[in-house]
C-alpha cells in the first residue's frame, strides 16, 4: 500500500475491486435501457459514451418521453465533471496534443482518482490501467443486462452500491495521508459542504461540478 | 429509435470533447503557474464530492439517507484501522447489505 503505484499493472490491480459493482450497475443499465432504446443501442452507448450516470440519465429522460435536447443536456451535465479532471491530468499525459486528447478519453471517476499521487501530480500509466477493469465491468454488464437482465438479483440487496463510496473514501484517505496540508483538508471540507448543499435540489451532475470549484482555494498564495 | 441514436451520437461527441478539453487547450505546454495550486486540489475536491454523491444521491435525483451510510461509516472505521482497500470495500458492502436486510 505504501509503494507508490506507477505501472499499467498497478492501475489494473487497484481498480479490480470495482469490477463486480460496475458489472452489477452495467447490468442494471442494460435492463433499464433495453426496452427504451433496444439492445444494440444500449450496448453501443456503453462502448462509445462509456459514462454510467450520463447514460442512465439520458435513458431516463427518453423513457419519460423527454426531448432529444433534454436527454443530451442531462447526460452532458453529468459528464462535465470530467473537464477539470482533464485539465488537471494533461501535463502528465504523453505526446502531441491529439495523442494526449486520445489518452484523456480514458478518464473515468475511478481511473482519475486512482492516478492522483496526493502531491498534485498524476500517474498516466495508473490512469490508463485503471480504466481497463472499468471498461470490462461496464460494457460486459450492459451486454449481460440487455440479454438476461431480469434474472439477476438487485445489486442493492448485496450491498454492492456501497462499494463505490467506500472505494472513493479509501482513495481520499490515502490522498489525505500523503498530503494532509491545511489547504487539502480545506478543499475536502468545502467540496463536501457544496455537494451536500446542492444535492437535494440541483439537477443531477451539478453538485459534483460545483464541488470541483473548491479547488479554487489553490489560487491563494 | 432514431431518437435514441441521435442522443447516443451527441453524447459520445460531447463527452469526448469534454474529456479532451485539457489536452486540446493546453497541448504539450505545462500548466500556467497560477493554475498549479488549483489543479493540485482538484483530485481531493472531486473525490470528496464522489464520496458524498455515491452515499447520499437518490435515483434519479435528490438526496436520501439509506443503508449506504452505515456501509460508509464501517468503511471509515476500517480505514482508521488501516485495513487494506479490498477489506474496507467488502466490509462496506456486507454492512450495507446487513442493515438493508434489517430495515
Amino acid at each position: 500500500m505504501h509503494t507508490t503505484p506507477r505501472t499499467y499493472r498497478d492501475g489494473i490491480r487497484l481498480a479490480l475491486p470495482l469490477v463486480l459493482p460496475t458489472l452489477a450497475i452495467g447490468i442494471s443499465f442494460g435492463v433499464l435501457a433495453e426496452p427504451v432504446i433496444g439492445a444494440t443501442a444500449a450496448t453501443v452507448s456503453s462502448i462509445v459514451v462509456f459514462a454510467g450516470s450520463a447514460q442512465v440519465a439520458a435513458v431516463t429522460v427518453l423513457e419519460g418521453g423527454g426531448a432529444i435536447a433534454a436527454a443530451v443536456v442531462a447526460g452532458l451535465l453529468l459528464n462535465l465533471r470530467f473537464m477539470p479532471m482533464s485539465f488537471a491530468i494533461t501535463p502528465n499525459l504523453r505526446g502531441s496534443r491529439w495523442r494526449r486528447a486520445a489518452e484523456a478519453q480514458l478518464i473515468v471517476d475511478a481511473s482519475f482518482a486512482l492516478s492522483a499521487d496526493g502531491q498534485g501530480g498524476f500517474n498516466r500509466e495508473v490512469m490508463i490501467g485503471g480504466w481497463v477493469p472499468q471498461a470490462v465491468g461496464w460494457i460486459g454488464g450492459t451486454v449481460i443486462g440487455v440479454l438476461v437482465g431480469g434474472i439477476i438479483p438487485e445489486p442493492a440487496t448485496l450491498g454492492l452500491d456501497a462499494i463505490f463510496p467506500a472505494f472513493f473514501l479509501s482513495i481520499l484517505v490515502g490522498e489525505a495521508r500523503a498530503n494532509s496540508s491545511e489547504r487539502v483538508l480545506q478543499a475536502i471540507a468545502l467540496a463536501t459542504v457544496i455537494t451536500l448543499a446542492l444535492l437535494p435540489w440541483a439537477p443531477p451532475g451539478v453538485p459534483i461540478i460545483a464541488a470541483s470549484a473548491a479547488a479554487l482555494l489553490g489560487l491563494r498564495r | 429509435m432514431t431518437q435514441a441514436w441521435i442522443v447516443i451520437g451527441l453524447l459520445a461527441v460531447g463527452t469526448a470533447a469534454i474529456k479532451g478539453a485539457g489536452p486540446l487547450v493546453l497541448g504539450d505546454r505545462p500548466l500556467p503557474q497560477r493554475a498549479v495550486g488549483v489543479v493540485a486540489l482538484i483530485a481531493p475536491a472531486v473525490v470528496s464530492a464522489l464520496v458524498i454523491y455515491e452515499t447520499f444521491a437518490d435515483s434519479p435525483d435528490g438526496i436520501v439517507v439509506d443503508a449506504r451510510v452505515a456501509g460508509l461509516a464501517a468503511a471509515g472505521l476500517a480505514l482508521l484501522a488501516r485495513l487494506p482497500m479490498i477489506v474496507v470495500i467488502v466490509i462496506a458492502a456486507a454492512v450495507t447489505a446487513g442493515v438493508r436486510a434489517l430495515l
